[in-house]
């Protein structure tokens, strides 16, 4: 397509005009956003300062204590550090599990308000995003409620004589693992629903027409199509999952942290940023591979559909 | 549809999965709402039912400076979240694709794909040096971070808006001699206006909730809600969090169901 002189002229003034509208949120984004994102990549190298903050000098021991640390019995000799690793293992496991599960219910649930009558089914969806936009606090506190020791859970089974003494749940991997699944769920059930609700299911009908068993239109029919919702929402429940702060430090206690709540313990009474910032980055490395991945593969979907 | 004893969408078992996940959901926070109520923390509301914890909260100075301090940040966060988003939507929507399109895209979005951890961090390390450098304490750094992670919050509803906005109008307003501007406030600016109100309105919501990037940037003494709610928590608990949470519950509330009636009327 070839164009005018004219046209070539307006079109550069209207993409002038698209940036100088889009100015203002650039400006502020940079300063109290990205910007900063640099200036923490620079910490990472730099020396940590006794009492926090940073010395200005170079050094790669911020990188280098991610995985390993000095022998308490041997200085100068280096080892894995396995507190770390456990952290890391323990972060990774939880939101993959998270992941599994929220899809695992998360799908039933998203067909259920796909299938409702046109009528219902901005009630059912609205059920999903107020839980989605309420306090993740509030939630928190509201799962720590149902599972703390005086909680329902316990009551209730003390009360039929199923338990003597309460099961200690909060506190451990397994309250943290409720209380992500709790949190993230609407993350999920929200992009498959938009995923699903595109589906026809006029599809289906054919499907069984053709003498498909219910188990191979699951398979070959609706799968392959709802495909981009269960990605996008294994996304976004992944990525803030390990990430998470909140849920960890209010279920897990001090003792079971994942890799959100080691990065805040340097900036507190771990007192090395370096570190910090190190591990700050090795997590934006981590999800904005997975993000990418996603946007591949839905490019991908979308060029074949 | 003559035949409906044959129903294709329905899969066995997964409407019981359904709405006992709609149980799971909402069973916890009808239980904090009602703890709210209980005489004493530990044996729930077996002991009898109170108004105590919301008298307690309310007459709290801690909690009413906390209250006031995130309503401040929050109505300033989306006032400016959502001046940014719309300029910044007006510019970006309805036309071919240009140079750096991407790039301003990503920008805007950043805030929802970056860890708030990892941007919490930065935001520290960055403000902490400022904070040293000019001796500034108040409250403007968090109102400039808030303001920051609310724009694509306020962008998204706006956004849609225009694209759904059909251009004949405003061709019909130049046509009538209406001059730009004009045509931006008689036309353009009462159309978009259900998408404005949206868009401050999930930046509102999102700046109250917020905890994480509030703790690392917050200077002594700048405690909002939410993290007062964090330091009790870490302390003993008290049905006094679940009086505080009960009312941010009905507000967050009460807010979406003004967004979803706002949003679903004009579709």
């Amino acid at each position: 397509m070839t164009m005018s002189p004219a046209e070539i002229e307006r079109d550069k003034a209207s993409t002038r005009n698209a940036w100088a509208l889009s100015t203002p949120a650039l400006i502020l984004l940079t300063f109290a956003a990205c910007g900063p994102l640099f200036i923490m990549l620079v910490y990472s190298f730099l020396t940590k300062g006794q009492y926090g903050n940073v010395i200005g000098t170079f050094s790669l021991d911020g990188w280098r204590s991610i995985l390993t640390s000095e022998d308490i019995f041997d200085p100068g000799v280096t080892v894995w550090a396995d507190a770390h690793l456990s952290i890391f293992w323990r972060s990774v496991k939880l939101s993959v599990l998270t992941t599994i599960l929220t899809l695992a219910i998360g799908f039933p649930t998203a067909w259920f308000i796909a299938t409702r009558p046109p009528k219902s089914r901005p009630l059912w969806l609205f059920l999903i995003t107020i839980p989605f936009w309420t306090n993740l606090l509030i939630r928190t506190v509201a799962i720590f409620e149902v599972i703390r020791n005086e909680g329902v859970i316990n009551t209730l089974l003390i009360w039929a004589s199923v338990i003597s003494a309460p099961l200690q749940i909060t506190y451990t991997d397994t309250a943290v693992f409720i209380g992500m699944v709790y949190v993230y769920l609407p993350l999920m059930v929200l992009p498959l629903f938009a995923s699903i609700d595109r589906f026809d299911m006029r599809l289906i009908e054919a499907a069984h027409d053709l003498y498909a068993s219910r188990m191979a239109v699951l398979r070959r029919v609706i799968l392959p199509i709802v495909r981009p919702g269960v990605i996008a929402g294994s996304i976004l429940v992944f990525v803030p999952s390990l990430g998470a702060v909140v849920t960890p430090r209010i279920l897990g206690g001090g003792k079971n942290m994942m890799i959100g709540n080691f990065i805040e313990l340097q900036f507190g009474q771990g007192r090395n940023w370096p570190l910090g910032a190190a591990l700050s980055m090795t997590l934006l490395v981590i999800v904005t591979v997975a993000l990418l991945f996603y946007v591949r593969v839905s490019s991908r979907e979308n060029a074949h559909g | 549809m003559a035949e409906r004893s044959f129903s294709a969408s329905h899969l066995p078992g997964f409407t019981v999965v359904a709405l006992a996940v709609f149980t799971m959901l909402y069973v916890p926070i009808f239980i904090l709402v009602a703890n709210s109520f209980a005489v004493t923390y530990s044996a729930s509301l077996w002991d009898g039912l109170t108004l105590d914890w919301y008298a307690k909260a309310w007459e709290n100075e801690a909690v009413q400076s906390a209250t006031l301090r995130s309503l401040v940040i929050a109505l300033s966060a989306s006032i400016i979240a959502t001046f940014c988003a719309t300029m910044a939507a007006l510019g970006t929507t309805r036309r071919r694709a240009f140079k750096g399109q991407t790039l301003i895209y990503v920008m805007i979005n950043q805030p929802l794909m970056v860890p708030e951890i990892v941007t919490a961090v930065a935001l520290l390390i960055f403000f902490a040096s400022i904070k040293v450098a000019t001796g500034y304490q108040g409250l403007g750094y968090l109102i400039a971070a808030h303001s920051a992670f609310c724009i694509p919050f306020a962008y998204l509803p706006i956004r849609a808006r225009l694209e759904g906005m059909d251009l004949s109008l405003e061709t019909a307003a130049a046509d009538l001699y209406a001059s730009p501007w004009m045509t931006f406030r008689r036309v353009t600016l009462p159309i978009l206006a259900p998408g404005i109100i949206a868009g401050a309105m999930l930046a509102f919501v999102i700046s109250l909730d917020d905890v994480v990037i509030t703790e690392f940037v917050k200077s002594g003494g700048q405690d909002t809600l939410p993290t007062y709610m964090m330091g009790q928590l870490r302390r003993a608990m008290t049905p006094e969090v679940n009086a505080i949470s009960s009312v941010l519950l009905v507000l967050t509330v009460l807010l979406l169901t003004a967004f979803f009636f706002l949003t679903r009327k004009n579709d």
